[in-house]
C-alpha cells in the first residue's frame, strides 16, 4: 500500500476543509479526484507531500505514518504537478529540471542534465532546453513541470487540476503524456476533470463534496450509473 | 522617421515654433557662457594661482596641482602604493563577479580575501613599525574604500536581516526588525558621530580603533539596514508557489531561498538596490563630519588653503564631475551584474 488515510481531518481556522477522510492507494494505482470546488480535492493531495498538515486521523506513505519529522523524508519522491506549473522563470528549462536532482540527490551535473534531456524527449519537447519558461506556450510549461517532478524519480505522482490553465487545443498534449506516465505504472493521484482521461486510465474515481468523500467508483460505473445523488447532478453538469 | 516627428512636434505650429526658438536662444546662451568658463577662457597651464590672474574662465590649474591630494589626501607619498595597490586589487575582484566562470573566485576574494588585504595593507597590523597613520588615508582613496566595503557588505547583511525578518523564528525576528528600525531611524551623520564619540567611551580600556574602522562599521550597518527592507520588498514580490513547488522538489528551506527565491527577489529590486548604492556611495561624504578627508573633504580642504584662495568653483565642478561619472559607471555596471543569477 502506497497512501493510507485513516480517519484524516483538517481545518483552516473555523473552515472544516476535509473530515473523515479514508483512502487507500495501493502500488501503481491511479485515482482521479474530483468534485465541485471547494470541495477539498487540491487540500486532500496537498496532504501527501505534506504541503499541507492535517489536524486529526493518520496518514501512511509508504508504511510510514507523517508527521513532522518526516517532511524532509520523502523529498522528491512524492512529485507533484501544479496547476499554474510554478516553473522557475529565472532558470532555463533544462536548470529547471535539473536543479533539485543536482542540490537534493547530489547527482553530477552531467548525470543530471542527460537525465533532464531522456525526460525532456518523453514529454516530447527536447529542442527547448536552453529556453526560458516564459518563451514556452502553456501546454509546453505544463510539460516541462511534468518532466521537473519526474526527474527526482518520484514513486507517487500528484496532479493538481493540470489541465485547467490551460487553453483547450494545449489539453490534449499534456494528458497524453499523463497516459504514458500512467502507462509506466506510476501510482498516480489526479485532481482533474478531464473525464475522458479518468475513463481510460483511472482504477477509481473518488467524488468528494464539503471536505467528504461521498463516492469511491470504477470509472466505468462513475460515469455511467454514480450511487449518489450529488454525483449525478454535478457529471450532468460536466456534459453541458 | 524619428527625425521627422521630432521636428513636426517642434516646429509644427507657431506656438510651437515660438516655444522652441526661445528655448534654443536660452540654451545658446547657456552653453556658450559655459563653455567661456570651462574651456574658452579656462587656464590649463601653470604651476601656480599666479598663472590664473588674468584668466576669464576657470582655473583648472588649481585641480591640476591639488590633483595628488585630491587622490590620497594626506597620506605620504612613499605609503602611496598601498592606496594604488588596493585599489587595483579592489577593481580585479570587483570585475571577476562579472562571468559565470570566475564569480565563486569573485566572491571569496572580494568578501574575504580584500578585508584581509585592507587589514594587512591599510591597517598595517602585521608591521605596525612601518608606522604608516591609518587616519592619513584620504582623498578619493578614502572614498572608494568606504563605498566598496559599503557596498559590499550590505547585501549578505541586508539579506540575512531581510530573511530573519520575514521567516526567522520570533526572537531571530524581533531582532531583526529592531536592528532595521534602529539604523534606519538614525541619520548618518547621526551614526558616524556616534561611532566616532560614543564608541570609543564603550571599548574596554586599551582597546583602540581607528576612525576609518568606527567610520566603517557605522556605514555597513546603515547600509545593512537599508539594504535588508529592499530585499525584504523583492522576496514579497516572489509568487507563493515558487516556495511550494521547491518544497515539493525536496529542496530545503536554504536551498529553496538560495536557488529559487533570492535570485528572483533581487531581480525584482535590482533598480532599488542601485538606488540605494548610489545614495550610499554620495553619503560615504558624511564621513568628513568626524574629520576624515574624503574625496570632497579634499577638495574643500584646499579650496581653504591660502594659496589657492577664491578657485571653490573649480573645485566644487570637479568634484561634481567625478562624482558623477563614478556613479554613472555604477549604474552602467549593475546591470551587468546579478550576483547570485546571471539571468
Amino acid at each position: 500500500m502506497d497512501i493510507e488515510f485513516k480517519h484524516v481531518g483538517k481545518s483552516f481556522g473555523a473552515f472544516k476543509a476535509l473530515s473523515d477522510i479514508n483512502l487507500s492507494v495501493s502500488k501503481g494505482e491511479k485515482i482521479v479526484i474530483c468534485g465541485p470546488s471547494g470541495s477539498g480535492k487540491s487540500t486532500l493531495i496537498r496532504l501527501v507531500n505534506q504541503l499541507e498538515d492535517f489536524d486529526e486521523g493518520e496518514i501512511i506513505v509508504f508504511g510510514t505514518p507523517l508527521s513532522q519529522k518526516t517532511k524532509s523524508k520523502f523529498r522528491g519522491e512524492v512529485g507533484m504537478v501544479f496547476q499554474q506549473f510554478n516553473l522557475f522563470p529565472h532558470l532555463t528549462v533544462l536548470e529547471n529540471i535539473t536543479l533539485a536532482p543536482i542540490q537534493v540527490k547530489k547527482w553530477s551535473r552531467e548525470a543530471a542534465e542527460q537525465k533532464a534531456r531522456e525526460l525532456l524527449a518523453l514529454v516530447h519537447i527536447e529542442d527547448q532546453a536552453q529556453k526560458y519558461p516564459g518563451f514556452l506556450s502553456g501546454g509546453q510549461q505544463q510539460r516541462v513541470a511534468i518532466a521537473r517532478a519526474l526527474a527526482m524519480e518520484p514513486k507517487i505522482m500528484l496532479f493538481d487540476e493540470p489541465t485547467s490553465a490551460l487553453d483547450p487545443e494545449m489539453i490534449s498534449e499534456v494528458l497524453d503524456v499523463m497516459s504514458d506516465l500512467a502507462k509506466s505504472g506510476m501510482t498516480m493521484l489526479c485532481v482533474t476533470h478531464e473525464m475522458g482521461f479518468a475513463k481510460m486510465f483511472a482504477d477509481s474515481v473518488v467524488f468528494m463534496e464539503k471536505g467528504q468523500i461521498i463516492e469511491r467508483n470504477t470509472p466505468a460505473e462513475f460515469f455511467s450509473q454514480p450511487k449518489t445523488e450529488r454525483a449525478k447532478e454535478f457529471l450532468s453538469k460536466l456534459k453541458h | 522617421m524619428f527625425e521627422k516627428t521630432f521636428i513636426k512636434s517642434c516646429f509644427g505650429s507657431v506656438g510651437a515654433t515660438l516655444v522652441s526658438l526661445i528655448s534654443l536662444a536660452i540654451l545658446g546662451v547657456m552653453v556658450s557662457k559655459i563653455a567661456q568658463w570651462m574651456f574658452l577662457g579656462a587656464v590649463f597651464s601653470g604651476s601656480s594661482s599666479e598663472a590664473c590672474r588674468e584668466a576669464t574662465g576657470a582655473c583648472w590649474v588649481f585641480v591640476k596641482e591639488n590633483l595628488v591630494f585630491f587622490m590620497y589626501g594626506m597620506l605620504e607619498k612613499k605609503e602611496y602604493w598601498r592606496a594604488q595597490l588596493f585599489v587595483s586589487c579592489a577593481i580585479a575582484a570587483v570585475s571577476l563577479l562579472f562571468f559565470n566562470r570566475t564569480k565563486t573566485l569573485g566572491l571569496w576574494l572580494n568578501f574575504l580575501g580584500m578585508p584581509l588585504l585592507a587589514i594587512a595593507i591599510i591597517y598595517n597590523i602585521f608591521s605596525p613599525e612601518t608606522g604608516v597613520d591609518r587616519d592619513a588615508f584620504g582623498g578619493l582613496f578614502l572614498t572608494l574604500f568606504v563605498a566598496y566595503f559599503g557596498i559590499l557588505w550590505a547585501f549578505p547583511i541586508g539579506t540575512l536581516l531581510a530573511l530573519g525578518r520575514k521567516s526567522g523564528p520570533v526572537v531571530v525576528r524581533l531582532f531583526c526588525i529592531f536592528w532595521i528600525e534602529v539604523w534606519r531611524g538614525v541619520p548618518l551623520i547621526t551614526v558616524l558621530f556616534m561611532s566616532s564619540v560614543l564608541v570609543p567611551y564603550f571599548l574596554p580600556e586599551g582597546v583602540e580603533l581607528s576612525k576609518l574602522t568606527r567610520a566603517m562599521f557605522g556605514i555597513v550597518c546603515f547600509s545593512g539596514a537599508y539594504m535588508a527592507e529592499v530585499i525584504r520588498g523583492g522576496l514579497q514580490g516572489v509568487a507563493g508557489g515558487q516556495r511550494e513547488v521547491s518544497s515539493a522538489l525536496g529542496l530545503n528551506w536554504l536551498q529553496s531561498m538560495r536557488y529559487v527565491v533570492l535570485p528572483q527577489a533581487i531581480k525584482i529590486v535590482s533598480p532599488a538596490i542601485l538606488n540605494n548604492f548610489i545614495s550610499l556611495f554620495k553619503d560615504t561624504t558624511l564621513v568628513a563630519i568626524i574629520g576624515m578627508f574624503d574625496f570632497l573633504g579634499a577638495v574643500q580642504a584646499a579650496t581653504k588653503n591660502s594659496a589657492w584662495l577664491g578657485y571653490a568653483k573649480e573645485g566644487y565642478v570637479f568634484a561634481a564631475l567625478v562624482f558623477w561619472i563614478f556613479c554613472y559607471g555604477l549604474s552602467k555596471l549593475s546591470s551587468r551584474l546579478n550576483p547570485i543569477s546571471e539571468s
